[in-house]
């Protein structure tokens, strides 16, 4: 177990190595961040000093070395935009991308799972059909249309909703959170759901299939011919037994709502994390894109051990030691 | 049928909110005016980046000695006259009675102690140096009188001194960066005092009542960054915001109609142009002979070479079909009413004909191939604004291929040389040196010319009016010889000018805004109608 984590831990180690090396080289090939960064009319001098203040005037490995030593004593670097600790930007940014993940998935959850439970058990009828239908809707299309979409009926043309921002906070483990507060709450919802559609979908066909398999098993036949009642069958017998997979997926989906809500954070004007990227990657902040980036690694490297990990636990086939 | 029944009726309340006038509330004034900019401002320190949404702001909390009203005209700010009673020393008279947000009188050692840090911002991507390294000494006459001397006669120090904002000694002695960003040395004399302040999300200001010149409207202003043009444009919609800048051109046409809102229009400062290699004598890295085989001579060093293609394009057709009416044809950096404009020399008319014989003159009766290059998200429709003029080249002979690239590529490989014929913008201040200085004149490191200049174009002719126009006080005579230089310029087609971008905000109908020729977008400016 020990020696299966070390390893686990040092391969990590060196994703995140060479994570931030394409991520420098990359952003050296693009461009140039001065050129982008500096004011049209200044002249040569002021360029050289802003490539020195920058430290751009060194060669590319020095620069990153410069990068290694100072992230081994927890400096990230500053950003070049904002000059401010490039960590401690995208750490403010964070809980607003977490509460706005952590909404989608349980919308997803909320109503992705009733829906595909009946769909499941009712796989003929009517109702069956325009959810599984809309699914397909769910799954295909674009994100920023439906958010665009979203805005256009129910904030321009309903007025029931604000269209864009995070409104009101409230202060909560010393961080500000938006959902503590009506306010807030109403504007989360939107961005919350554009957000969710996809997952929606998914979880619907998952909970689905996977009623419609279980339903066939043995054990289901055998608590119905005991007499149980329908709804106990598939409450507890069916419905236990469809979330194992259905909660892999959703923890999984997880990682990837937090790295990737660019598309909705934009559109909504969210001022979370995927927003600061994109602006970022927009100026070559490079500082702000490797710290992003290395965070998110270190995002999904966790998440994996932690499923794998959990695997191991619940299934005893799963064993960590043996060799893969 | 009754889903059918439910869309029908979904729709009908659809069309009716779309026309009817907005809710009653909407119509009277609040004391809080919430606002959304396109453009996220990345710093409340007004010394660390030379950016547009930075200086607005700045402007919001701070003042400058000199400010600047909507056409871009110097105004008394904190300094009430100017006056070179030597060619090279200007004698600024400061206001009496200024305060700052806590209190502390404003001096003339503080514009001392700006001058001072401004060279001296750690880490600035852009900063304001440019602006002070003409000052060779300042002296302080007496707490309200500053004697500035500068490196031989320099009558562009007014104009240097719109861009400087002036803080406090005692305040600002020693903050950071950081220390603007928290809030705790937003402290200016400015008509706005800071309150709050989210990173790229938006900043509170409240009404600095102290303030010594006119009382902005609002009391409190919720200022918003929404970068996305079609959630500004429905965050304005919904009511969210009442006021937003950058109306992306798509919606122009439904906005104009919107019963519910007002829109402000004024010719900008910022010049969409054409730049050409100059650079090569033999072959340009993007033309090719109309076969496809390499041409050893640059045709764009041929005078009529460039004037045959600035003669294809149309420029209305451009402005108003690819623009939506949102720019104005021009032949020079500025619109009437700037100082320097040159008079009598209207926008190139379209001449395919004409085009055709001068190319035919030049040699190149079969015409040529060419690759024009230019940014996809930088300026309004720049992607298809190139696309248009490849069509009006092809039209005359001129076979065009099209490239459209990212700004963050394609800055950098123009600023290179990389292309032969490009795309690209200039937004000046008000005076003619500044674009001839910066995209005409021959690049010399020492005296900072030609920073922009990236086709390389070189005339030592422009080079020594300009040179003679830089150490002319008197404004007349300097204004003459940037109007014979800007005219010398345009005639030898170093770059082919094409249209002026149109700045336009658009707001709900009870408010009033005095639009900005520089694009700033400021909440003093905006009142109720």
């Amino acid at each position: 177990m020990t020696v299966y984590l070390l390893r686990r831990i040092s391969q990590s180690f060196l994703v995140l190595v060479a994570m931030s090396m394409i991520v420098f080289v990359g952003v050296y090939a693009v461009g140039d961040p001065v050129e982008i960064l500096i004011s049209p009319d200044a002249d040569q001098m002021e360029r050289e000093r802003a490539i020195q203040a920058l430290g751009l005037d060194l060669p590319l490995w020095e620069q990153y070395g410069v990068f290694v030593w100072r992230a081994l004593h927890g400096d990230l670097g500053r950003s070049f935009v904002y000059n401010e600790p490039a960590l401690q930007l995208i750490l403010q940014k964070m809980p607003a991308t977490l509460e706005l993940a952590f909404g989608s998935m349980f919308i997803s959850v909320l109503i992705g799972l009733p829906l595909g439970m009946y769909a499941g058990l009712k796989p003929d009828s009517a109702g069956s059909k325009v959810i599984m239908a809309g699914s397909i809707l769910g799954f295909s299309l674009p994100t920023f249309w439906v958010g665009l979409m979203l805005i256009m009926v129910f904030a321009v043309q309903l007025g029931w909703l604000p269209s864009t921002g995070r409104g009101e906070t409230a202060h909560f483990l010393g961080l500000q959170w938006s959902f503590l507060t009506a306010n807030g709450l109403s504007h989360l919802v939107m961005p919350a759901i554009n957000l969710a559609l996809f997952k929606i979908s998914l979880v619907i066909r998952l909970t689905r299939s996977g009623v419609r398999e279980t339903m066939l098993m043995d054990y289901v036949k055998f608590a119905r011919a005991k007499g149980l009642s329908p709804a106990r069958v598939t409450f507890v017998h069916v419905f236990k037994n469809i979330l194992i997979p259905v909660v892999t997926v959703v923890g999984l989906e997880l990682g990837s709502t937090i790295a990737f809500s660019v598309v909705t954070e934009s559109v909504f004007a969210w001022p979370g994390m995927g927003k600061l990227i994109i602006d970022s990657i927009n100026v070559l902040d490079r500082p702000v894109i490797v710290a992003y980036l290395m965070i998110i690694v270190l995002m999904f490297i966790t998440i994996n051990l932690i499923v794998d990990l959990l695997y191991s636990a619940l299934d005893p086939r799963v064993r960590l030691e043996g060799k893969a | 049928m009754a889903w059918t029944r439910s869309i029908f009726a979904l729709l009908g309340a659809l069309s009716v909110a779309a026309t009817a006038p907005g809710p009653a509330a909407a119509q009277t004034a609040a004391p809080t005016l919430n606002m959304a900019v396109g453009a996220p401002v990345t710093s409340l320190d007004p010394h660390f980046h030379q950016l547009s949404p930075n200086n607005a702001v700045a402007a919001m909390i701070f003042d400058r000695l000199i400010n600047t009203d909507g056409q871009a005209r110097m105004q008394p700010g904190l300094a009430e006259s100017w006056t070179a009673i030597a060619p090279d020393v200007w004698e600024f008279k400061l206001r009496r009675g200024v305060r700052f947000h806590n209190g502390n009188e404003f001096t003339a050692e503080d514009v001392v102690f700006t001058f001072q840090r401004v060279p001296n911002v750690p880490n600035s991507p852009s900063s304001f140096a440019a602006f002070v390294r003409p000052i060779r000494n300042v002296e302080v006459v007496d707490s309200h009188t500053l004697r500035i001397t500068t490196n031989g006669p320099y009558p562009l120090l007014p104009q240097d001194m719109t861009n400087l904002y002036i803080l406090d000694r005692e305040t600002h002695q020693g903050v950071t960066t950081e220390d603007f960003n928290a809030g705790r040395a937003a402290i200016g004399t400015g008509p706005y005092r800071m309150v709050s302040h989210r990173m790229g999300d938006r900043i509170e200001f409240e009404r600095n009542e102290q303030y010594f010149g006119e009382r902005p409207a609002f009391a409190r202003v919720n200022y918003r960054m929404i970068t996305n043009d079609s959630a500004r444009t429905a965050a304005l919609l919904a009511g969210d915001v009442e006021f937003i800048d950058q109306v992306p051109t798509a919606d122009l046409a439904r906005l104009r109609q919107d019963q519910r809102l007002a829109m402000s229009e004024v010719t900008g400062l910022r010049l969409i142009y054409l730049a050409f290699d100059h650079h090569r004598d033999d072959a340009s890295p993007f033309v090719t002979d109309a076969e496809g085989r390499p041409i050893p001579r640059n045709p764009l060093r041929d005078l009529r070479v460039r004037r045959a293609l600035s003669m294809a394009i149309d420029r209305q057709a451009i402005v108003d079909r690819v623009m939506e009416g949102a720019g104005t044809p021009s032949a020079q950096f500025f619109p009437p009413g700037i100082f320097s404009f040159i008079p009598d020399f209207p926008a190139q008319r379209p001449d395919a004909e004409g085009a055709r014989r001068l190319l035919a003159e030049a040699g190149f009766p079969q015409g040529f191939r060419i690759t024009l290059h230019g940014p996809n998200d930088r300026y309004p429709n720049d992607g298809r604004v190139i696309q248009a003029i490849g069509q009006m080249w092809t039209r005359i002979g001129v076979r065009t291929a099209v490239e459209a690239q990212p700004w963050t590529t394609f800055v950098a490989r123009a600023g290179r040389g990389e292309f032969s014929a490009f795309l690209i913008g200039w937004g000046s201040n008000p005076e003619g040196s500044h674009p001839l200085r910066n995209l005409i004149a021959t690049q010399d490191r020492e005296r900072g010319w030609g920073a922009s200049n990236r086709g390389r174009y070189s005339n030592r002719a422009i080079d020594a009016q300009l040179e003679q126009a830089l150490r002319e006080i008197d404004d007349a005579r300097r204004e003459q010889l940037l109007i014979a230089a800007q005219r010398a310029a345009f005639e030898d087609v170093a770059i082919v000018p094409l249209y002026i971008q149109t700045n336009i905000w658009a707001m709900r109908r009870n408010l009033q805004h005095a639009s900005r020729a520089d694009e700033l977008t400021r909440a003093q400016d905006i009142r109720p109608r």
